[in-house]
């Protein structure tokens, strides 16, 4: 479903990402781990098309596809999507609005907000004077009506108290089709520093994202453990790595 | 009276060549004053569809269902007026001179004649003007509707308009002023005066829809008492050749309130230079100034001078502007002048072109650029900041949107 082959991204002249290999197969579900400023954002900012993240090598496939230099709105509508750490204010355009505006029209706005506890924020600014938690799930009530089949999840429950992330994971299982097991295609690329997201959405494969490229996969909760346990620095001087 | 009016003449005699500080000078001498007079209207909905069709796209209901009221002047002539609500009362400012000997406590009262030569071309020149008046208690269930007509080529428009809203009622104005559809050349000269009783409470929406080469210039000043309350809106979406404007608010009474909110966009050849002044003269006095302003290619220029007299008063002022293309010009000039200690004066300005990051944050959610940045201008120019009763804000809404597919 997507393929990284040393990808290279550099932001405001410096290099961040030196040669990113990574494939996330149809209906799995990743999870990528990293110190702060690794580049994590990075990497799914790149993913997403964001032209501040400017590709200096490699390549990127969707389905197939070469998207590497494809417009931001163009990926979007091939359906990849993205919840934002750090989101813009959009004065004068509700929240409502944004979660019509991301589906197309075809989206029961009431039932999502109902979905991630958003129904008072509806009549909101986007984004205006939002808590950390009202972001994310303002973030999660525009990707369940924008239906993306493949979805970046850049810390979707940093700031979120356990109540909202349980909410939260509930919604990220249905945004995965984690109910349906045959039919299931959607994947999924999520950030986490904490992976209390795990306890609540299935994942797969774990990546380490250090010094630019993807230093160790394997299975992320035993991942988790280890990082938990000796922090990244172990991680630098793995032989397995 | 004409002891009154003899001493008015004079002094806007004196005032004829007299230059206002702000905005080009206009050559009076280059326009005629109307002669052409038309006969008046009992039903709106007779005047030709051209005409109709001017009114609509200015706010006016030709078939004035959800009216208290009407007036409705070409050049000089008054084509109708009607009130449709007891205790509301619409005429001709010049009917009312006639029909009123206490005029003369209002007259010149809140606008001085000799402010400038434009004041004094309208005492003049004067003709006509509508006097809307709430007498005492009085509501109007729906907002009354005024519009001032430019129909023919060349002329100048001179109207003397009076609003009195009296103890503790309540009066919703929306008014349009625009062209014939074929008129090329002309400039509109309209004083306003407003004074605003105990208790009352006037909401006053102006839509201006000029054409090509049109030169505007209103001179306004609003008397607010006790408690009272103004609330202006302004819209102007359309090329105005030259627009100049600074009305002054007179906030005499204690806990007074008066609120300035304008949406203005500039296409290239248009120059607006607005604002508004406000005097906070007794404690309690709440004034504010919101301004949106878009540059096309014209140039915008919004003012705000909040003056603090007394202690305990407030003001605020924010002025907003976007630059959609090179060569267009946005300032925002805010003033706050306290001239005692105690008192809480603010402003916020923010000028520049649309946030890269809310256009990227839309086009990830699968819209094009050009969606995502008429997204966010129809979201600027959101008209929920005028806090309007719901069919009036619908009305503005709809003008706003019909306005903005001209400019983008
Ligand atoms: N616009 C920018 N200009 C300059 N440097 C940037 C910019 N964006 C990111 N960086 C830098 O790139 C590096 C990677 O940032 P990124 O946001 O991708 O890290 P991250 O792994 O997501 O970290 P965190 O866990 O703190 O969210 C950081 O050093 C950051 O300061
Ligand atoms: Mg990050």
């Amino acid at each position: 479903m997507l393929e990284l082959t040393d990808l290279r991204v550099e932001v405001s002249g410096k290099e961040i990402l030196n040669g990113v290999n990574l494939t996330i197969d149809t209906a799995q579900t990743h999870i990528l781990f990293g110190p702060n400023g690794a580049g994590k954002t990075t990497l799914l900012m790149s993913i997403m098309g964001f032209p501040e993240y400017k590709v200096t090598g490699g390549q990127i496939r969707f389905n197939e596809e070469d998207v590497t230099h494809l417009p931001l709105h163009e990926r979007a509508r091939l359906g990849i999507g993205m919840s934002f750490q750090r989101p813009p204010t959009i004065k004068g355009l509700k929240t409502r609005q944004i979660i019509e505006l991301s589906g197309h029209g075809g989206a029961d706005i009431d039932e999502i907000a109902g979905e991630v506890n958003l129904g008072y924020l509806l009549d909101r600014d986007v984004n205006d004077g939002f808590s950390g938690g009202e972001i994310k799930r303002s973030e999660m009530a525009q990707l369940i009506a924008q239906q993306p089949s493949f979805v970046l999840l850049d810390e979707p429950e940093s700031g979120v108290d356990l109540e909202n992330i349980s909410l939260l994971g509930g919604a990220i299982n249905k945004l995965l089709q984690k109910d349906m097991k045959r039919q299931r295609v959607n994947s999924c690329l999520i950030i986490t520093h904490t992976g209390y997201i795990l306890d609540y959405v299935e994942a797969d494969v774990g990546h380490i994202l250090l010094g630019g490229r993807i230093s160790c996969s394997g299975n992320p909760r035993e991942m988790l453990g280890h990082i938990k346990e000796s922090g990244y620095e172990e991680c630098a001087i793995c032989p397995s790595c | 009276m004409s002891k009154l009016l003899d001493d008015l003449t004079k002094r806007a005699e004196a005032a004829i060549d007299k230059k206002a500080p702000f905005g080009e000078d206009i050559d009076l001498t280059k326009y005629i004053n109307p002669s052409e007079r038309y006969e008046y209207v009992e039903n709106l909905e007779t005047l030709s569809a051209e005409e109709k069709e001017r009114l609509m796209a200015v706010g006016i209901d030709t078939k004035a269902e959800q009216r208290s009221g009407s007036f409705i002047q070409h050049d000089t002539t008054v084509r109708h007026r009607d009130s449709t609500q007891e205790g509301v009362e619409v005429m001709g400012t010049a009917e009312a001179l006639a029909k009123y000997d206490w005029m003369e406590e209002y007259w010149w009262k809140a606008v001085a004649v000799d402010q400038d030569k434009y004041t004094a071309h309208v005492q003049l020149h004067q003709n006509d003007g509508y006097f809307i008046r709430t007498l005492p208690g009085v509501k109007t269930t729906f907002p009354l509707q005024a519009c001032l007509y430019l129909k023919e080529e060349q002329i100048t428009q001179n109207v003397h308009n009076i609003i009195i809203a009296e103890e503790g009622s309540e009066l919703h104005i929306i008014t349009g002023c625009t062209t014939g559809p074929h008129v090329k050349e002309g400039i509109h000269l309209g004083v306003s005066e407003f004074f605003i009783k105990k208790g009352a409470k006037v909401s006053f929406t102006m839509i201006h829809g000029w054409n090509e080469n049109v030169a505007v210039r209103p001179r306004t000043g609003i008397i607010i008492e006790e408690d009272g309350v103004f609330l202006s809106n302004y819209i102007l979406l359309r090329r105005a050749h030259s627009l100049q404007m600074y009305p002054n608010a007179y906030l005499n009474g204690k806990n007074s309130t008066a609120r300035f909110n304008s949406i203005i966009a500039v296409p290239e050849g248009s120059h607006v230079d607005g604002g508004a002044r406000t005097y906070l003269r007794a404690p309690g006095a709440k004034a504010e100034i919101i301004s949106r302003t878009i540059s096309t290619g014209g140039t915008v220029i919004s003012r705000g001078h909040m003056i603090g007299e007394v202690p305990g008063v407030k003001a605020h002022m924010e002025c907003n502007g976007l630059i959609l293309s090179e060569h267009g010009i946005v300032a925002a000039v805010p003033e706050l002048e306290g001239r005692v200690a105690d008192v809480e004066m603010s402003h916020e300005a923010a000028v520049g072109k649309i946030a890269k990051e809310e256009i990227e944050y839309l086009m990830a959610r699968g819209l094009s650029e050009d969606e995502a940045k008429s997204t966010i201008i129809r979201g600027f120019l959101d008209v929920k900041i005028m806090g309007l009763p719901p069919h009036l804000e619908n009305a503005i809404k709809k003008a706003v949107e019909t306005g903005q597919q001209g400019f983008m």
